[in-house]
């Protein structure tokens, strides 16, 4: 018999989304600040509105649905999938307000874009947006990134049970701490030390390259957002190609990658532990999966000699790879190079490294190499089982963070996870290919969606389909939180419609 | 006297100078192999800033959707008085020079080698008006706010 959710579900999730709700509004102090600063005052008043309504939805729900009732798993993970859809709506109002986006659909395409730190985007005159509304754009990235309901879980939400399904919802499993808000606190410690560093480093690189020293901070706190979270926002409409500089793009590569490790990996490293990095199954799979991909892309572009040197083929392509491998989307071609001048192999690789993506418990999306590697042990397992004496006794080791033996709980998550990823790349690539797109562009496109990457090979634009931009909104959101929260979602709905 | 037309013709299409109108911005990144190596004329809004490196600069030129960027003598550069921000008109400016479609010289980017600019429009600071329908729209929601915040008082945990 299927249940009917209770009041006490309804009211426990209006409370904690509430909670999320607030701590949300509570970010759009700082474009108010800026913008503010800047002079400008109409998009000051364009957040001004947002943090206003955000706050009196965020009130009334606290207040209508309070209870002290700490949240079951059910409850968690319908919290976790509401709080990015409202977290969309709201983070789109103060886009919209601007008029730099054709349609409020269009806003909330960018705004979960940017919450699932994807890097698509549908604004128009990029150039000319004002100082306060791109912060916004990167901003949003940077909450995504580390996760909407790591603000609440930091400072509003009491109870570490409760926290911790909500953490778990969010598509993170491990604990870096015994406690869940400590860990919470702990990934906001990490993102803001190298916040202020990969600001630096960037401004610094800025003023070298010719940008004024205000703009250049400007510049490096944006694209650190972007590049820390794996976002792919960037500042200019160019995105990284505007720099025109290896310098920058360096800085951006180191950014990324330390973007896409396991914030677990990076404890164990800021703790001495520098060994974990060469032995942890995450990072080989990574060193692995990349220079496969590149090796892909690389004789792609060979084939069409565009490069007249290695040194050009190797900077254009292995820039490329590594922002799709990371799930970051940071480009230094136009969109519309990978179809016209770069061929189907060269664009495999890069749809290769989108769907595998980074590690888990980082900031990126898509298989992630935890999965990648528990599946290519579990094959060795199967074929060493198949060729050693039926008495022999096989046991597959892998060494994340410490030792863990192979079990195929593990091998059935790490599939089932790749399996659901890969029919979301097919479904995306299927309704692309509905509205007309050719199927490698499609495939491209798709991938890059839900694997919350963000390059693009030309589709993305605001005059494409509207069923298309609302099938990539669909395929960031549950890309990024990694199905279970959205199913949930789904069948919570299923319930209250047919419930008893 | 066509003879001599004829030749003039021929060595004005295949000097390069063939595309030296001005070519969308577009076109040229779709058809880049088409354009490669030849002399074109490009035209658009200057936008973000004139970046100085040592002699020459970079400056990203709009035209359209489409932004490319321009490698250009520092000299060149410094005519150009405004570069378009969000509340900068950028100068509109027409530069002519050699197209490259993966420029050896710059890391295989897609630019343009200028040698010679020319402002068509000189660009504007722009003077922002304050809307009023948003500070109507934000005060009242500030009185919603502050109701909502007065009835939550009254509601009992």
């Amino acid at each position: 018999m299927i249940v009917k959710p209770t009041l006490q579900d309804l009211k426990a999730i209006g409370f904690y989304l509430g909670k999320i709700i607030l701590g949300l509004a509570l970010t759009m102090i700082i474009p108010i600040l800026i913008g503010l600063f800047a002079k400008e005052f109409n998009p000051a008043l364009d957040f001004l509105i947002s943090l206003e309504i955000s706050l009196i939805i965020g009130l009334i729900l606290v207040k209508v649905c309070y209870t002290e009732r700490e949240l079951n798993w059910m409850q968690g993970m319908i919290v976790v999938s509401l709080s990015w859809v409202v977290a969309m709506f709201l983070g789109a109002i103060p886009m919209y307000l601007s008029g730099h986006w054709l349609s409020y659909s269009d806003a909330c395409f960018d705004s979960m874009s940017g919450f699932a730190t994807t890097g698509l985007t549908l604004v128009q005159d990029l150039d000319h947006l004002s100082l306060a509304h791109n912060l916004w754009r990167h901003l949003i990235m940077f909450i995504g990134g580390q996760g909407i309901v790591i603000i609440a879980l930091s400072f509003f939400v009491k109870g570490a049970s409760g926290a911790f399904k909500l953490y778990v919802g969010e598509a993170r499993d491990e604990k870096i701490m015994p406690n869940v808000v400590n860990t919470a606190r702990f990934i906001w410690l990490v993102s803001i030390v190298y916040l202020v560093l990969g600001t630096l480093s960037l401004g610094i690189v800025g003023v070298l390259e010719g940008l004024r020293p205000a703009s250049a901070l400007f510049h490096g706190a944006c694209i650190f957002m972007a590049a820390f979270d794996t976002g792919g926002f960037a500042p200019q409409s160019q995105n990284i190609l505007y720099y025109h500089s290896f310098v920058f793009e360096i800085v951006t590569i180191v950014l990324i990658i330390l973007g896409a490790i396991n914030f677990k990996l990076h404890y164990h490293i800021w703790m001495g532990n520098r060994k974990e990095i060469r032995r942890n199954l995450e990072s080989v799979t990574f060193f692995i999966t990349v220079i496969t991909a590149f090796s892909i892309t690389a004789m792609g572009l060979a084939q069409t000699g565009i490069y007249s040197k290695a040194v050009l083929l190797f900077r254009k392509g292995f820039y490329q790879l590594i922002s799709a491998h990371t799930g970051t989307g940071f480009q230094t071609i136009y969109a519309q190079q990978f179809t016209s001048e770069w061929n189907h192999l060269a664009l495999v690789g890069i749809i290769v490294a989108m769907g595998l993506g980074g590690a888990v418990c980082s900031t990126t999306g898509a298989i992630k190499m935890l999965r990648i590697g528990i599946i290519f042990k579990a094959f060795v397992e199967d074929i060493k089982r198949i060729m050693l004496p039926e008495r022999a006794i096989v046991v597959q080791k892998f060494h994340h963070i410490k030792e863990v033996f192979l079990e195929d709980k593990q091998v059935r998550s790490a599939l089932l996870i790749t399996l659901a990823f890969l029919i979301l790349y097919g479904i995306g690539a299927g309704v692309g290919m509905f509205f007309g797109y050719p199927f490698a562009n499609a495939l491209f496109e798709s991938t890059s969606a839900a694997a919350n990457v963000g390059l693009s090979c030309g589709i993305t634009s605001p005059s494409m389909p509207a069923g298309l931009k609302l099938t990539y909104i669909l395929q960031m959101w549950a890309g990024r939180l990694e199905f279970m929260s959205v199913f949930t979602l789904i069948g919570f709905l299923i319930t209250a419609v047919k419930g008893k | 006297m066509k003879k001599l037309i004829c030749i003039f013709g021929i060595l004005f299409l295949t000097s390069g100078l063939a595309f030296a109108q001005g070519i969308p911005g577009d076109e040229l990144i779709n058809n880049a192999k088409l354009y490669n190596g030849k002399i074109v004329s490009y035209k658009g809004e200057a936008i973000g800033e004139v970046m100085r490196r040592g002699d020459y600069a970079w400056v990203n030129i709009r035209e359209g959707n489409t932004v490319l960027g321009i490698w250009l003598p520092f000299t060149l550069a410094k005519e150009i008085a405004y570069a378009g921000s969000y509340n900068v008109r950028g100068d509109i400016v027409e530069v002519t020079g050699v197209f490259n479609r993966a420029c050896p010289e710059h890391g295989g980017d897609l630019d343009i080698h200028a040698q010679a600019l020319r402002k068509i429009v000189s660009g504007k600071q722009v003077k922002e008006k304050l809307n009023p329908a948003k500070a109507n729209q934000a005060l009242i929601l500030l009185g919603v706010l502050f109701l909502v915040w007065i009835l939550t008082l009254f509601l009992r945990k």
